[in-house]
């Protein structure tokens, strides 16, 4: 019951937030704003953990193939592989989640409690849309060049453990690199992308947006906010990849 | 004038407001008043369309705001300024950025005149070299100026204002109270203050209606405020020490 209430509740929300915006000069601006917050501020962390797991991956990957009969750019195909369909975006992806998703369900839900969304109502701004909208678009735009920058570092990442370690040569690592490419594989991680950034920025706006009480509900909507918006990018993750590459 | 005409409300079980009937006039501070969980936020929050009310109706110079659609209510709350308990400013935007906020997204002013318009409304307040000020970095009572700046900033005919003295010290919450009064006679507002502050009664009361669980008890001026012998609101109102020596006296 509880979850078809919230279904409920999050379908009237999303109405509000994808209505007409007041100013369309602001929510430009906003959006601006929003990017730099959602996105840019986030490259740090993305370069590290992609560096790292690139690096994890190809030493792993280079460990357990001992078997003479497997050619050596297995490592360099198999790191590209990982980081282009799944680590980039849906791991990326879930670590947003617990950074961004966290973030905007205190900054939202601490407006409720504070009275500032209230403030717009009575001014006449539908709240939603302006505070969620340019959260939304900014996060869309902004999250498949992280999910690039991620492929990027991650496959640099490799080529750097397994040089300096030595269990990887160089020339094997860049064959396997470019082994087998499919381009579409690209545009299938960019698609869940794109809607994972939708579920990091909305399900943690409408958990801050219903938030009734003080600091302490504030907290508990943050927390259920990453929860619910991991288990629901997991969740789409393998519906989207049934659907794309079925 | 604002009337509000047999408006109830309740929440699941509770009762909040039992048939509420009041009208609030022009150019005067009509003050609410009663003790803390006697309904006064809950009304003054119906009024303003952030509760839907379960019946009855409440009017902005004849227009029946209950009935209205979203885009009608736009339009009447473009007419409002509200200053809420905690002062409710925006926090990621300056002293300067909160005031300018409702002109952004209103008026068709310049950007010179928006800027001209929302220094006029700090200095009317009496804040002065703080517009680049973040809310945190200023005192509870700058914050309820930078409030009552940011109400005024487009002209509202109708003026809102919960406890807008609360956790202020008596000289800052009487400055407070003397500046909204002054702003309702120069604006000719409609203004409606919930206060539980007798001092802000005295101060500045024209109309005063109290409410008592939920039910308008009694209404009046503050001069016919000692002599009433209704028990809920005398008891009230001489709650205090102080005020039990002015019956005294007087």
């Amino acid at each position: 019951m509880n979850l078809f209430e919230n279904v409920g509740k999050f379908s009237r929300f999303l109405v509000l937030v994808f209505s007409k915006p007041e100013k369309g000069k602001t929510l430009f601006s906003q959006i601006i704003r929003e990017i730099d917050k959602l996105g840019i501020n986030s490259i740090g962390i993305v370069v590290i953990i992609s560096l790292f797991m690139g690096a994890v991956i190809t030493l792993q990957t280079a460990y357990n193939m001992l078997n003479p009969l497997l050619p050596d750019y297995l490592v360099g195909y198999t790191t590209r592989e990982s980081m282009l369909l799944e680590f980039s975006s849906t791991i990326v992806g879930l670590i947003l989640a617990g950074k961004v998703g966290s973030n905007i369900a205190s900054e939202i839900g601490s407006m409720r409690v504070t009275e500032q969304i209230d403030a717009l109502e009575i001014m006449g701004i539908n709240s939603a849309n302006h505070l969620v909208l340019p959260k939304i678009i900014a996060a869309i735009f902004i999250n498949p060049f992280l999910y690039i920058l991620s492929v990027f570092v991650g496959i640099t990442g490799g080529l750097l453990a397994g040089y300096l370690t030595g269990t990887v040569n160089l020339a094997d690592y860049i064959d396997g690199i470019q082994y087998a490419f499919i381009p579409y594989y690209i545009t299938y991680s960019l698609i869940k992308t794109a809607v994972f950034a939708f579920i990091i920025t909305a399900i943690p706006s409408f958990y801050g947006y219903y938030v009734k009480g003080g600091a302490l509900e504030v907290g508990r909507a943050s927390t259920k906010a990453v929860v619910n918006s991991s288990i629901l990018i997991l969740l789409a993750n393998v519906i989207l990849t049934q659907i794309l590459l079925k | 004038m604002i009337t509000v005409s047999n408006v109830n409300k309740s929440f699941a079980d509770l009762k909040v407001l039992n048939d509420i009937s009041i009208n609030f006039e022009a150019g005067k501070t009509n003050l609410i008043i009663g003790q803390s969980g006697s309904g006064k936020t809950v009304l003054l929050k119906s009024i303003i369309g952030l509760h839907e009310v379960d019946s009855g109706s409440i009017f902005y110079n004849n227009r029946d705001f209950t009935s209205m659609n979203l885009k009608g209510r736009k339009e009447i709350r473009k007419e409002m300024g509200m200053v809420f308990q905690g002062g409710a400013l925006f926090d990621s935007m300056s002293v300067e950025e909160n005031v300018l906020f409702p002109l952004d997204m209103f008026s068709d002013m310049s950007e010179k005149e928006k800027k001209d318009r929302a220094n006029f409304c700090l200095n009317r307040v009496n804040i002065q070299n703080s517009n680049h000020l973040f809310p945190a970095e200023i005192s509870g009572g700058m914050q309820k100026r930078v409030a009552i700046a940011r109400a005024i900033a487009l002209n509202p005919k109708y003026l809102f204002c919960d406890e807008p003295n609360s956790g202020l010290d008596p000289v800052t919450a009487i400055l407070i109270d003397n500046l909204i009064l002054e702003i309702t006679k120069e604006y000719n507002m409609t203004t409606i203050i919930n206060t539980h502050d007798m001092n802000s009664v005295m101060e500045i009361g024209e109309k005063i209606i109290f409410i008592s669980k939920g039910n308008k008890v009694w209404e009046g001026s503050k001069d016919e405020i000692f002599d009433t012998d209704n028990k809920d609101l005398n008891d009230f109102v001489f709650a205090s020490e102080l005020y039990k020596k002015i019956k005294k006296i007087s």
